[in-house]
């Protein structure tokens, strides 16, 4: 697919973020059933159908220069949303490597990428970019390599090193986070950083993931789908930022609920970093408004039936205490619902 | 749809490399490039010998990021379950194999304020692909090659003029041996030690570092128990109702794939886990380093580990 890039969006402010029909259409709908159920959901990242999110390894889509730019505004004011501990350097090029190359392959008419032994140049045509460097000599890009990729790219990053059979999120660029913080998480061992997360624990959920994780292979990516809700389209809820957008969820109403609730959906996706042997994590979000998403009637059924079953844990650990009420209101008043 | 499960690699050149070991260097057969790999990773080479189909696991000679080709060192092992004679024998140049995409379970520590790396005979090779890696890096290390003879030290007189000083050689021959608990008193803290060869060799390393205090996370080793040959037993399959006999000189896992049985694997030495199979009845002989104590009544890893039995029932 030939994505047409928009002219750059804001996901602050004034919120000028929309969804096409095109991108609507497309939307990585996450819920396989009418009610909610916990799952890994982890499944082999093989190509999807051509157009679709699935299609690539990373996605670019029409807010590619809006989300670019949003990256640049978040830096600007808070430098340390990247950060990778020295001992990444090797994950650092590894991911450099794998951005551009994918990249270059599926979007030839927007990036290009000449290797010619070390000396590498790179063209990103979308933001009018050519460099040269020196593959491997981090003096001869304008960031580190993480950094200098990663701020041409739609979606948040982790590079995970692999030690004493445990994974450690040693390096990120965090962005558009949902509600966590690269301050805090830096340096944590796999269950370290999913401490938060309700009930999965006791179900051994991250013993099983991780002892497959340890094992993935190069070339042989994984994915899975996580979601929760955001007021307006904002790509940025840090805890950094939560005196911005925390009282956002206060503002809902039965009757704003359509143009103020997003579905924020995560594309998840893990690769091995194949020199470094560490992890790269790509955490590539789509925002739809509530009425966008009612377009599609099924979806709205059972946006629905997952909302009006979802263990109270669970609804609290994303923080829907208080918007779940007036979003199944909404939805009841298209007459939308699932029978559940 | 599903990744392949295997590559197609052609053998582009066969060396011998000492009077017991073969160097091969495989190309793409069917690709441009073959995927990336990290320092210390293996490949598992898949070989068909009639009805049954030897698969062994070796490290990656070359250098990590090299594309172009792969390096494998096979040692013609005198009690072998057949794998290193095949490789030596019937591989020659122009031949195709099928083998599965790089794996690492002896991956650098890069958190280490110095690498150690302890190598028994054809142990050396994993810290081939170890030492191009470290080269580029600003961190000490060196390497300590034990061998019986001259004659059998693969790629010695290489070593020697790539490490220089950093290369301290053990011939048994001339009466020379490694004392791996005076070599790991005398590291400073932060030091990490990795060991590949000889059981014996394995041992007393991390006898050594135990004896000395240090901590687990400081001490790796590449242990492929190749599967041991043991008593003939027999399995049944409880899913698919099977019954296989399992041979004396044949794996678990080699047996049940002869019957037809599905079984996924990939370091096929106990190590990785991925074989990890339900175990119904009967007794396990544990020959594995993954099972922890608290599951080996239940669980068993049909790579290495036999029978203590007549007669297993395994959930399959």
């Amino acid at each position: 697919m030939r994505p047409q890039l928009k002219p750059i969006e804001t996901f602050r402010d004034d919120f000028t973020y929309a969804n096409s029909p095109e991108a609507v259409a497309r939307f990585p709908f996450p819920f396989p059933e009418d009610e909610y159920r916990y799952s890994v959901n982890i499944e082999m990242a093989t190509p999807g159908a051509p157009g679709s999110v699935f299609e690539h390894w990373f996605d670019v889509d029409e807010h590619y220069l809006g989300e670019v730019e949003e990256r640049r505004i978040v830096l600007e004011e808070d430098p340390g949303r990247c950060r990778v501990l020295p001992h990444m350097i090797a994950a650092e090029w590894d991911t450099l490597e794998m951005l551009m190359t994918h990249f270059a392959q599926d979007y030839p008419h927007l990036f290009a990428l000449q290797r010619d032994g070390e000396r590498w140049t790179w063209e990103n045509k979308a933001l009018g970019i050519r460099d040269t460097f020196t593959f491997g000599d981090a003096s001869t890009l304008s960031y580190g390599p993480f950094e200098y990729i990663t701020r041409q790219t739609q979606g948040d990053f982790n590079v995970l090193d692999q030690r004493e059979g445990d994974l450690f999120m040693d390096g990120g660029m965090i962005t558009c986070p949902a509600d966590w913080s690269l301050s805090f998480d830096l340096g944590m061992s796999f269950k370290q950083w999913h401490g938060p997360v309700p009930m999965a624990h006791e179900l051994g959920v991250f013993d099983r993931a991780l002892k497959y994780l340890l094992n993935l292979q190069v070339d042989r990516p994984v994915r899975r789908l996580n979601w929760t809700i955001t007021m307006h389209p904002r790509m940025d809820t840090s805890p950094e930022t939560y005196h911005r957008w925390g009282a956002d969820r206060t503002k809902l109403t039965e009757d704003n609920a359509g143009e103020l609730v997003h579905l924020r959906v995560e594309l998840q996706l893990l690769a091995r970093l194949p020199r470094s042997h560490g992890m790269l994590f790509g955490i590539r979000t789509y925002l739809i408004s509530l009425q966008d998403l009612t377009t599609n009637p099924a979806w709205a059924r059972r946006l629905h039936g997952v909302l009006s079953t979802l263990p109270p844990p669970i609804v609290e650990y994303k923080g829907l205490s208080r918007t779940r009420g007036p979003i199944l209101a909404w939805l009841e008043a298209t007459g939308l619902t699932a029978a559940v | 749809m599903k990744f392949p499960q295997t590559l197609s690699v052609r053998v582009a050149r066969v060396e011998a490399v000492t009077p017991v070991i073969k160097r091969f260097t495989l190309v793409p057969a069917a690709s441009e490039v073959l995927p990336g790999f990290s320092a210390g990773s293996h490949v598992l080479v898949h070989m068909p010998d009639g009805a049954r189909t030897y698969r062994n696991a070796y490290s990656l000679l070359s250098a990590p990021g090299e594309r172009g080709a792969y390096q494998i060192a096979v040692r013609r092992q005198e009690r072998s379950r057949g794998g290193s004679v095949y490789m030596h024998e019937r591989v020659s140049a122009g031949d195709v194999l099928q083998i599965n995409p790089p794996a690492n379970l002896f991956s650098l520590d890069r958190l280490a304020a110095r690498h150690v790396l302890v190598a028994g005979g054809i142990g050396i090779t994993p810290f081939m692909s170890y030492l191009k890696e470290l080269a580029g890096q600003s961190v000490p290390y060196e390497l300590h090659y034990a061998y019986r003879a001259r004659t059998h030290a693969a790629f010695r007189d290489e070593l020697a003029a790539q490490l220089g000083e950093r290369l301290h050689e053990y011939d048994a021959a001339a009466g020379e041996r490694l004392n791996p608990r005076a070599l790991l008193a005398a590291q400073p803290l932060g030091t990490h030690v990795y060991v590949c060869g000889p059981e014996s060799l394995i041992e007393a390393v991390a006898d050594g570092a135990r004896g000395l205090g240090w901590p687990e996370s400081h001490v790796h080793y590449e242990q492929f128990a190749a599967p041991q040959p043991g008593r003939p037993f027999r399995v049944s399959c409880a899913r698919s109702e099977r019954e296989v006999e399992v041979s004396g000189e044949m794996s678990l896992l080699d047996a049940l794939e002869a019957a037809g049985v599905e079984v996924p694997s990939m370091c096929r030495g106990g190590v990785c886990g991925q074989c990890e199979t339900d175990l119904l009845e009967g007794e396990a002989e544990r020959r594995d380093s993954y099972l922890p104590a608290a599951l080996r009544s239940r669980k068993i890893m049909p790579c290495v580990s036999r029978a203590n039995c007549e007669r297993l029932v395994l959930d399959l």
